[in-house]
């Protein structure tokens, strides 16, 4: 079975993402846990530009892991944990919690299986061009972004307050 | 390709995600598993509006845009959560999220 060059890039990329996201969730050390997560972000990225989504391939490099990860990382070195400071959990609560989520695998994946949905279009390669999105977005979008200014404000404010010492 | 590829892929790390969250007791891990869980909903949103493109059932360019605006809403909703958890390791020295049970003292 010839398998096109679009399938060979979709497994590497699949198989890189799901290999560095259990390395989130399995590895000890939270440090390793970040990067691990920026691996699977830039993976996810690849995916975006296979679907032609450009601006937000590059949107999701610049927003996850050129800040949001930065912050993680930044708040973890503020705190100096290391990998002793988490306490053993009981072991069949962890047992309890693949198992759960094992079970919503099998269940999503079982019902999914043979739903009929059409195949991915082949033609459409424009509509994820900051061309496009950006005249969508300033024009029919515009309330929204704008409350999505209010919302960052908000976001800014709540976090200096509570991050103030008392 | 079929769409079903990118179908499974975001279950699978959804439900990685799910795992996380209910395994590991670190809070900021928790947290980081809630992201890996809006990226997979955010990779299969832009399959389907590549999916929906050539039907023209709906705007395929307000797909994306609707993936754009949850990266903003994660962005603001991590500032925020980092902050609270810095808060509570402040107050409590660690970030298990045991501590937590009790929000009083």
């Amino acid at each position: 079975m010839g398998m096109s060059i679009q399938q060979i890039i979709f497994m590497v990329l699949s198989f890189v993402a799901l290999v560095s996201a259990l390395g989130v969730v399995l590895s000890k050390n939270p440090v390793t846990s970040v990067l691990c997560l920026i691996v699977t972000f830039f993976a996810i990225a690849g995916h975006y530009i296979m679907l032609n989504a450009q601006f937000l391939a590059v949107v999701h490099i610049i927003v996850y892991a050129g800040a949001i990860m930065v912050l993680f990382l930044y708040v973890m070195m503020l705190m100096n944990l290391n990998s002793d400071i988490e306490p053993h959990k009981r072991n069949w609560l962890k047992y309890a919690g693949a198992i759960s989520g094992g079970a919503l695998l099998v269940v999503l994946v079982a019902a999914l299986r043979d739903a009929s949905v059409p195949a991915l279009s082949e033609t459409a390669t424009e509509i994820g061009l900051i061309h496009n999105l950006g005249k969508l977005l300033f024009t029919q979008y515009v309330v929204p972004f704008e409350i999505s200014s209010i919302l960052f404000l908000s976001a800014m404010v709540g976090a200096v307050v509570i991050g103030k010492k008392d | 390709m079929p769409v079903q590829y990118y179908i499974f892929l975001s279950i699978a790390l959804f439900c990685i995600g799910v795992m996380g969250v209910l395994m590991r007791r670190n809070a900021i891990i928790i947290f980081m598993c809630i992201e890996l869980m809006l990226n997979a909903v955010n990779l299969l949103l832009v399959a389907f509006s590549k999916m929906w493109a050539d039907a023209g059932k709906v705007d395929a360019g307000s797909a994306q845009l609707f993936v754009f605006f949850i990266m903003v809403v994660a962005a603001a909703e991590v500032a925020v959560g980092l902050a609270i958890i810095t808060m509570v390791y402040r107050n409590t020295k660690s970030v298990d999220i045991n501590i937590l049970n009790r929000l009083k003292n």
